[in-house]
């Protein structure tokens, strides 16, 4: 298990350095250079050698992007001239909210395709899978701002019941917990078929083993196989499955957060995005990336938890 | 090349024609010489026999050339301005001048759909086709290489991946100014990535079968192995795969109009519409809200279920392989 968990650990570490090393090449992909992107067009050239000096960019590159990871793994993350505030404070003030926004969707995700997954695969090919399966693909094709008006229009507009703006959150709890109803069911349903899908297709194949021949041989009910040996054993490809789809769903994030105005991460970037705050930017894709890859090596943690097959695999 | 070495390639060949007859009919490139000459009635009873077990697809197939003849031979039969703004007539609803209303820009919303379909469906097919074809080359020359090679650029995927590619797609389309190329551009830049994993993955497989070992042992070169062998097994997978990113392209483009990044009027896609439908939610333009997302929604569908039909088809393909 120490083993599994430290190459695992390296994996997502190199991972993390190769982002890096392409944050900072788009770092100095900007146009004209991040001295010019921070002065703008009408900088004097002893304006631009001067910052150039005291922010090191007149070093060679390797040096730089050594530099520039030392502070990085250090938290500093840069300065937003645009909102005159380190990048480092930023995130540490928007990232909790979008990882509460997130974390709760994808535990409702879970919660939800887990039973219906078991469902489906159950009643395979029958008229109630066939409608699941049908509405899954509906939910799959729209758009996640589509699916979050539709929301809206039923549940803000048509019968009043939550608020349509998440602009208040950080208000209060009452408040935060009806502004966060809306969001938080738009990010689950825009992304559960990932899920359910994968669940279905689990449990069908675990249904063909010969352990559930022989649970069912030996006296068990259907509830007990499913619930007791099937679904512990299609667990893990959902837990994988997770992990794999973090990064869609923070990508879900950033659109729900603009489509209902909620103050999180994704809403700091798409204003930086507005202002081409290009620290900002960076900081946040590095930062997301990381809670991603973090997330990821959560999910195969436990999945390696679960299944102890998959700490022996490639060792 | 030696004529040993062309003798015998001749012969791997010969012992790859050797398959069930029916996969004639159901991949082009793998046919014999005049094999459509010899096998018509057997090819179009495997034709109908597809058609009848994917009956979901051929109806897919049948909505996507509907919305392509709605979009690109539309316009000729429904002749509207879409290129000039007209405030008087802005936000209309229904009428008989204007089957379904106007924009905020006063165009005809039925024009503005077949226009906007126009984009859509060529930024998605786009994105499919370049991503498809990179990510097939990285995979394939990280897949046969192997080795460090292999590591390097593999880990690479994996780091692009980790990124949420709307944050990618927005970062590149905000340090590039947004214009329909660079759009097309940045949607690949973030969907490559998984054909190419496909790719090698196909390719590691398919380079230890037992033909590919014979036919390195008759002294054939890398490149008939790759052209001979290796490409057209993986080409239906990779066809599946390029089928489901069409959809997936489609639906960035949207969340990228979503975002304001698209490219600027009288330019427009669904997307576009559908983002001003929403920005009028509260005043109840419903026929700028709808159709647009009808449209969205009907040709992902149907292109996902022409990519599960496709994918069926390979299956059994590769099933008897």
């Amino acid at each position: 298990m120490t083993a599994y968990l430290l190459r695992r650990t390296l994996q997502a570490l190199l991972v993390m350095l190769i982002v890096s090393v392409i944050v900072f090449i788009l770092l100095h992909a900007l146009p004209g250079g991040l001295v010019r992107a921070q002065l703008g067009p009408k900088a004097s050239t002893f304006q631009v050698l001067q910052l150039e000096r005291t922010e090191g960019l007149l070093k060679p590159l390797p040096v730089q992007f050594g530099i520039w990871l030392l502070h990085v793994v250090q938290g500093n993350l840069g300065f937003s001239y645009k909102l005159n505030q380190p990048v480092g404070q930023l995130l540490a003030h928007y990232l909790p909210r979008t990882l509460l926004l997130v974390g709760i969707a994808s535990a409702l995700n879970i919660a939800v395709a887990v039973p219906m997954g078991i469902w489906q695969g159950f009643r395979r090919n029958r008229i109630d899978d066939h409608l699941l399966s049908g509405s899954m693909l509906v939910l799959y094709a729209m758009p996640d701002f589509l699916l979050g008006v539709i929301f809206i229009i039923l549940l803000s507009l048509d019968v009043p019941l939550f608020p349509s703006t998440a602009t208040s959150f950080g208000s209060g709890l009452s408040t935060d917990a009806a502004v966060l109803v809306l969001p938080i069911l738009t990010l689950m349903w825009g992304n559960i078929s990932y899920y359910s899908r994968y669940m279905r297709s689990a449990v069908i194949d675990n249904l063909l083993e010969d352990y559930v021949r022989t649970a069912y041989a030996i006296g068990n009910s259907p509830r007990r196989v499913l619930m007791r040996h099937v679904l512990r054993n299609s667990m893990g490809s959902t837990m994988t499955m997770l992990g794999l789809t973090l990064p869609y769903i923070f990508s879900g994030a950033l659109i729900v957060e603009e489509l209902f105005n909620f103050p999180g991460i994704g809403l700091l970037f798409w204003n930086s995005s507005q202002t081409r705050d290009y620290p900002v930017l960076l900081g946040v894709v590095l930062v997301v990336t990381a809670s991603v890859v973090a997330g990821s090596l959560l999910a195969d943690i436990g999945y390696a938890v679960i299944d102890p097959r998959v700490r022996y695999v490639r060792s | 090349m030696s004529a040993a070495e062309r003798g015998g390639a001749r012969d791997t060949r010969a012992l790859d024609v050797v398959r069930p007859v029916e996969d004639i009919g159901l991949i082009p490139e793998a046919g014999l010489p005049g094999g459509a000459a010899r096998l018509p009635a057997k090819r179009l009873e495997v034709l109908t026999r597809v058609a009848r077990q994917n009956r979901l697809a051929i109806a897919g197939l049948v909505v996507i050339v509907g919305l392509v003849l709605f979009s690109f031979v539309g316009p000729l039969i429904y002749q509207t301005n879409q290129t000039s703004a007209n405030l008087l007539l802005a936000n209309q609803p229904p009428s008989a001048a204007h089957i379904l209303g106007t924009s905020p820009e006063g165009r005809d919303e039925l024009g503005q759909l077949m226009v906007g379909g126009q984009g859509t469906l060529e930024v998605g097919f786009a994105v499919a086709i370049l991503a498809t074809a990179f990510g097939m080359a990285w995979g394939a020359v990280a897949g046969y290489v192997g080795g460090i090679v292999d590591a390097i650029m593999m880990r690479t995927v994996d780091a692009v991946l980790a990124i949420p590619f709307l944050f990618f797609v927005v970062l590149l389309a905000s340090i590039l100014t947004p214009s329909l190329p660079i759009i097309v551009l940045a949607i690949t830049a973030a969907s490559w990535l998984s054909t190419a994993r496909l790719v090698r993955g196909e390719v590691l497989s398919l380079r230890t079968r037992d033909y590919v070992s014979a036919s390195r042992s008759f002294g054939s070169r890398h490149r008939w192995i790759i052209v001979r062998h290796l490409a057209p097994n993986v080409l239906g997978v990779v066809a599946v795969n390029g089928t489901l990113k069409m959809a997936d392209a489609i639906l960035t483009y949207a969340a990228v109009a979503f975002l304001g990044l698209s490219v600027p009027p009288p330019a427009t896609s669904w997307g576009d519409m559908l983002t001003a439908g929403i920005n009028n939610l509260f005043n109840n333009y419903w026929w700028q809200l709808w159709p647009p997302a009808i449209a969205i929604v009907l040709v992902v569908l149907a292109v996902n279920v022409v990519g599960d039909g496709l994918h069926d088809m390979v299956e059994r393909r590769l099933e008897r392989r």
